[in-house]
């Protein structure tokens, strides 16, 4: 009977280990509880747990933005397993924050889905190497160990790749790369993929071994995709496609692109407020890392020239062609056609942006100027 | 006292090997015609112990709550999932080992069923579930997945026992004339209980592992799962702390397993120990 008991110990233990690996998804977090008869609920999926990258839309909550149009928005946050545009093509939620190419993928296998307002006008994605490798363009990652993330992640790197001349399949030794940075500090890769505004952030947040002191920017070289070319759209609003064509959730939709414009823009003027704010929310990350994260969502966002969140033409066909050409490791590309029907339409961030100026928004935010920010060890 | 003492030798023990493939490990790791065979053994993979604990006495981000008091916070709050999905798993697992009992049809037609239930992928079930919590607290889509996983041990482990008695026994039962109720009160429940046990202990150890990927997989907050999920993303910078969350784990699982052990000490207390291996 001991031998049992001590297994079943043993057995419970490492089944938990076990299960720390496996990834997932997804939940909502507590309503906030009807206020005022009047307000329509609605609910937005996050990609991810509440973090700076989502502070705009936790903003414009806290501010009341939402309120004032008459929205009673709950913010469902993400996870590893929750796909924020089947979650919104499913009826689980009124809107959806999700990268363009894996929401074009969706769309492509019958997601009725349409981008409404694209946050982000620009791509965060980095592929950052040692200084002393000499890797400064996509090219320099010839007979390189290069790390990846795959899941739809991927796709710059290797368009970036396959622009500079090289075939990813042969030129290159591509590995699977976790969702942190230790890969790229123990040098078993050469180069990392890694987010402006998290995991980059991550790897100055770390103490070099040999100094005691924290990395700095200085011991790593950047592959930024926009310069190289290669970038693809990110963060974008999606609302239900067959739902638009009803009156009032195109009046919701409006209203709700109009709060959410407010919510960035506030969180333009006010990083440190909304990085509060963030940190407020609960997350385990640290306030420098958030604040971080603020200052350089913001510069994904910021200037604006046509105002924030409407759609580029040559962005968007960069984003579907990149889709629809590029080939991963394994031969797949994002896209196998165009996107039919309605795959953006800039009608309603349109209206949103009059509604917001009349408001005295600054939309464009062409004076935004990013800070410095320090980090910290940790970020905390 | 004995038992303690073991608990104590055996902790003693881990913590060796872990401080000794330090230091003797190669902090690169061994690769073997480019597999690596052996982890790597430095800082950054395998913090000191030392670090470990000391990071749990430190606070969590400036200025908050120390980490080892965050980390039995959501400890605590998973062993509510896991319990509710626990009581919940067993008392499927019984009315089920009841009925495939009770009747032989509902055995031939249900038992490979609840053997298939198991084969299906937690991460692919989670998202399913958790698109059902209009209806109850985002805790309680938790304790259903942790109640998916713990009902089968029960169901099975349950049978068995049921069906254990000699026949003499049951004749006997039918010569007083006792009803299916009765034989099943007086004399199943009872020769079950050496069976009944081990697939408890068995249905906590898969009620633990459910709730905690089932809060990974529903994102709920508050429990070790998420913690585990969101320290890890620190890895980078801050090795031990992912440590932590993972130490909490082990000691949920640990606790709930002594636990469990508890629940058969009044039941079991004059009947003599029977080995038995259920599945």
């Amino acid at each position: 009977m001991r031998r049992i008991r001590i297994f079943s110990a043993i057995a419970a233990a490492t089944l938990v280990l076990t299960g720390c690996g496996t990834a997932d998804q997804d939940s909502a977090t507590p309503a906030p509880g009807g206020s005022g008869g009047a307000l329509t609920p609605v609910k937005l999926q996050l990609q991810w747990f509440f973090q700076a990258q989502f502070a705009g839309y936790i903003a414009a909550v806290d501010q009341g933005f939402y309120k004032d149009q008459g929205l009673d928005v709950q913010l469902l946050e993400g996870g590893v397993d929750i796909v924020p545009q089947t979650v919104l093509a499913q009826g689980k939620a009124d809107y959806a924050v999700a990268w363009v190419p894996k929401a074009l993928a969706s769309r492509e296998q019958g997601a009725g889905i349409t981008d409404v307002g694209q946050i982000f006008g620009r791509s965060g994605t980095y592929q950052v190497a040692w200084k002393d490798s000499g890797i400064t363009k996509a090219a320099d990652l010839k007979g390189k160990k290069v790390g990846n993330w795959g899941f739809g992640n991927e796709f710059e790197l290797f368009a970036g790749m396959t622009k500079a001349g090289l075939d990813p399949g042969k030129d290159v030794t591509l590995v699977q790369q976790q969702f942190d940075m230790q890969a790229l500090l123990k040098k078993e890769i050469d180069a990392a993929q890694a987010m402006s505004y998290n995991e980059y952030a991550q790897l100055l947040e770390a103490k070099n071994p040999a100094t005691g002191k924290l990395y700095t920017a200085d011991d790593f070289s950047i592959i930024d995709w926009k310069t190289e070319g290669s970038s693809m759209l990110q963060d974008a609003v999606w609302a239900n496609t067959e739902k638009l064509s009803d009156p009032a959730y195109q009046q919701q939709t409006v209203k709700f692109l109009t709060a959410t414009i407010q919510g960035w823009a506030f969180c333009r003027d006010n990083a440190e407020k909304c990085r509060d704010l963030v940190v407020a929310k609960g997350s385990k990350l640290g306030k420098s890392h958030q604040l971080w994260q603020m200052n350089e969502t913001s510069k994904l966002i910021w200037p604006a020239p046509a105002g924030i969140g409407v759609v580029d033409e040559a962005a968007w066909k960069q984003t579907v062609d990149i889709s629809m050409t590029t080939k991963n490791q394994t031969g797949d590309s994002v896209l196998t056609k165009a996107p039919e029907g309605m795959a953006y339409t800039n009608d309603y961030i349109n209206q949103a942006i009059t509604a917001a100026k009349a408001a005295g928004v600054d939309v464009n935010g062409t004076s935004f100027a990013p800070t410095e920010v320090t980090l910290t060890e940790g970020g905390a | 006292m004995k038992k303690l003492l073991y608990v104590l030798l055996g902790l003693a023990v881990v913590a060796a090997l872990w401080e000794g493939y330090k230091l003797v490990g190669n902090p690169e790791g061994t690769v073997l015609f480019g597999v690596r065979v052996l982890p790597r053994a430095d800082d950054l993979s395998m913090p000191h112990l030392w670090t470990v604990v000391e990071r749990l006495g430190r606070p969590e981000l400036t200025g908050g709550r120390p980490v080892w008091i965050v980390v039995v916070q959501a400890c605590l709050f998973t062993l509510g999932i896991t319990a509710a999905g626990f009581v919940i798993g067993a008392f499927v697992g019984l009315l089920l080992a009841v009925a495939m009992q009770r009747f032989r049809i509902v055995e031939r037609g249900l038992l490979p069923y609840v053997i298939l239930s198991q084969t299906v992928p937690l991460v692919a079930l989670a998202p399913l579930v958790a698109g059902w919590n209009v209806l109850w607290p985002d805790w309680m889509t938790v304790s259903l997945i942790a109640a998916y996983l713990a009902f089968f041990p029960v169901a099975v482990g349950m049978l068995r026992g049921l069906q254990s008695p000699a026949s003499a026994g049951v004749e006997l039962m039918r010569s007083y004339a006792a009803g299916w109720w009765r034989t099943l009160v007086k004399l199943r429940f009872p020769a079950s209980l050496p069976y009944l046990f081990p697939a408890l202990r068995l249905a906590g150890a898969a009620a633990v592992v459910g709730a905690v990927v089932g809060e990974i997989s529903t994102g709920t907050r508050g429990g070790i799962g998420r913690l585990i999920i969101e320290y890890s993303r620190e890895a980078t910078s801050d090795p031990a702390k992912v440590y932590t969350a993972m130490l909490g784990a082990a000691l949920l699982g640990l606790v709930v397993a002594g636990l469990v052990s508890l629940l058969e000490f009044p039941l079991m207390r004059h009947r003599r120990h029977v080995e038995v291996v259920t599945l």
